[in-house]
């Protein structure tokens, strides 16, 4: 008993650099955290937050007609040109096609998270998860190219429907103003299924993510209170889900805004913005009016994810 | 009678969920048959003949290999930078709190959540503002700055999970700061990092659009396979380098997924 009384509560000091570096850093968090974090902020807000800054800045300059050199004064011209016909209809296409892609990712994702959530166990699960994370992470610019492969008028498609005696359905399609053309790969069509190809597996995991989160006794008891299974899906599945699904189309909306290839690849002529930047930076020299450019989606992006938090969504991320 | 049926799907749910799933298997499929193709000119469907030949004229192109060189050696220091740097990032944010703590998650987020053209562009216009000229470390400046976000993700959510009494009770018996993190918390986030890095393996070595911007004449795969899509040469050898590169970005994922598995997943799977 009494061997105990007398061992000291606290250890000697052991006396070695590192440890002695271990108690500094044990008495001063603060020290400790700046080193934890000082790499990274500096990476993070050096290269990216600082590139960043300097294109913004860009986009208050604005171009010489006739030299086409970069005039470093203060302007909001470049900002004016935005609202020029030819640019303000890219800004218009591109926000409805990011609209569109997002509504329609979010229908077909819909069925397989809520069969995901709510149905499958064990294996089931794990084919579900790797069913949607493989194709998510599968190459980009792959899976641009199987559609290549598929709308490619001697492609599978022209055969499948060759075959179903079902031509005149996509020669119809084909020849309606605006989202028809030549040939499926350099049509709006071509565009909006390949966008949506692309980025909806994005839209599948948080709003199976929402859905696991919605206790299935509240589903009965809506039936229990009478509630047809449309009733339920739109009074007490449907709002549980939202914040999923508002979360989910962050991915397909932002991504959709910004990319230039697909509709590079699979598309008509008509621009969007990603194309109208690349465009501008590159061939045209001028480096304003990209900067101008890619605010669009900034300040879009921004305003959207402001709505977005206050639905909830960040929590089902 | 109800409660019967909650444990079996309806039909329609059923099919829209197996008709999604395909929606996203199939087109993949597709490029397995026409990397036995032996049509050159066209991508005509069906094949008129299957053959391994493209195979051997694919494995004695020198720019293909270089080009896959170039991705392999940019994604491995793309993936090490990013490791380090994100693994400190979350270290900082989970193990303490602090003022500004939601702004730090929301920086190494943005990289990824802005459209990719904005990271190039802005990155483009900043290395010409300094002079710098397109090398290879331009390239893995953009790739280990959006990579920094997946390990990140990884790690915060395995050190959620990774009781702070472990490591109290680890400097209870004596243990340094130094031994804890090599004896204590190395080993529970081990798996996590190593997930976080495969995952940032992929994404680099898939990554397309921030490259156009700064990578200068040098093509990595997916820029090379860029310029195959917009003037073919050889579809072909295309067709084979698609099909090896499904396979490549296949065997990460899943190595990831098995590696985190009996934890909380990389998104929001399982409860």
């Amino acid at each position: 008993m009494s061997a105990i009384v007398e061992q000291r509560s606290i250890l000697p000091d052991r006396g070695s650099l590192t440890s002695r570096v271990s108690d500094f850093l044990w008495k001063h968090p603060y020290v400790l955290l700046t080193i934890l974090l000082a790499p990274p902020l500096l990476w993070l807000g050096i290269i990216y937050l600082g590139s960043l800054f300097a294109l913004l800045l860009q986009s208050f300059f604005s171009i010489d007609d006739y030299s086409g050199l970069i005039n470093y004064e203060f302007t909001l011209a470049t900002y004016r040109q935005l609202l020029n016909e030819a640019n303000f209809d890219i800004i218009v296409r591109t926000v409805s096609m990011a609209a569109i892609v997002t509504l329609v990712s979010a229908v077909i994702a819909f069925p397989i998270a809520y069969y995901a959530a709510r149905y499958a166990r064990g294996k089931w699960k794990v084919f579900f998860y790797l069913g949607v994370m493989l194709p998510l992470w599968s190459s980009y610019l792959v899976k641009i190219y199987a559609w290549k492969l598929i709308l490619a008028k001697e492609g599978i498609l022209t055969w499948l429907l060759t075959k179903l005696n079902l031509l005149w359905l996509l020669d119809a399609w084909l020849s309606l103003p605006v989202i028809g053309g030549n040939s499926l790969s350099v049509s709006y069509t071509g565009t909006f299924i390949v966008f949506v190809y692309v980025w909806m597996p994005f839209m599948i995991l948080p709003i199976q993510a929402a859905l696991e989160r919605v206790p299935t006794n509240l589903i009965e008891a809506s039936s229990d209170l009478g509630a047809t299974p449309q009733q339920t899906f739109r009074h007490v599945l449907f709002p549980l889900a939202l914040p999923g699904i508002v979360a989910g189309s962050i991915f397909t909306f932002s991504l959709t805004l910004g990319d230039y290839i697909i509709p590079q690849i699979i598309g008509s002529s008509r621009l969007f913005i990603g194309q109208a930047v690349y465009a501008q930076q590159g061939t045209a020299g001028n480096i304003p009016l990209a900067a101008a450019f890619t605010v669009v989606p900034i300040v879009i992006m921004g305003l959207y994810l402001w709505g977005a938090r206050r639905m909830g969504a960040f929590d089902a991320l | 009678m109800r409660s019967d049926r909650s444990n079996t799907a309806p039909l329609g749910l059923k099919m829209a969920a197996a008709g999604g799933l395909l929606f996203l298997h199939l087109p993949l499929l597709l490029i397995f048959l026409y990397a036995f193709t032996t049509e050159e000119k066209s991508y005509q469907f069906p094949p008129p003949g299957l053959t391994l030949k493209w195979f051997a004229v694919t494995w004695d192109r020198p720019d293909v290999w270089q080009a896959l060189s170039l991705s392999v050696r940019v994604a491995s220091i793309s993936t090490v930078i990013a490791l380090a740097l994100g693994t400190l990032c979350a270290a900082a944010v989970s193990q303490t709190r602090f003022f500004g703590r939601e702004t730090i998650s929301l920086l190494v987020i943005l990289p990824i959540a802005l459209p990719g053209i904005i990271t190039g562009i802005a990155l483009r216009s900043a290395f010409s503002l300094a002079d710098i000229p397109f090398s290879f470390w331009t390239i893995v400046l953009g790739h280990a700055t959006f990579c920094i976000v997946v390990v990140y993700n990884n790690a915060v959510a395995r050190f959620r999970r990774v009781s702070g009494s472990l490591m109290e009770a680890s400097m209870d018996l004596g243990a340094n700061g130094f031994q804890t993190f090599r004896y204590i918390i190395l080993p529970n986030i081990g798996t996590a990092l190593l997930a976080g890095g495969m995952l940032a393996f992929a994404l680099s070595f898939d990554e397309v659009i921030v490259t156009t911007f700064t990578g200068g004449q040098q093509s990595t795969l997916p820029i090379w396979m860029l310029q195959e899509l917009i003037r073919p040469r050889q579809r072909p050898v295309t067709n084979v380098v698609a099909m090896v590169v499904v396979i490549v970005t296949f065997l990460p994922i899943l190595a990831a997924y098995y590696l985190t598995r009996d934890g909380d997943q990389i998104a929001g799977a399982g409860k």
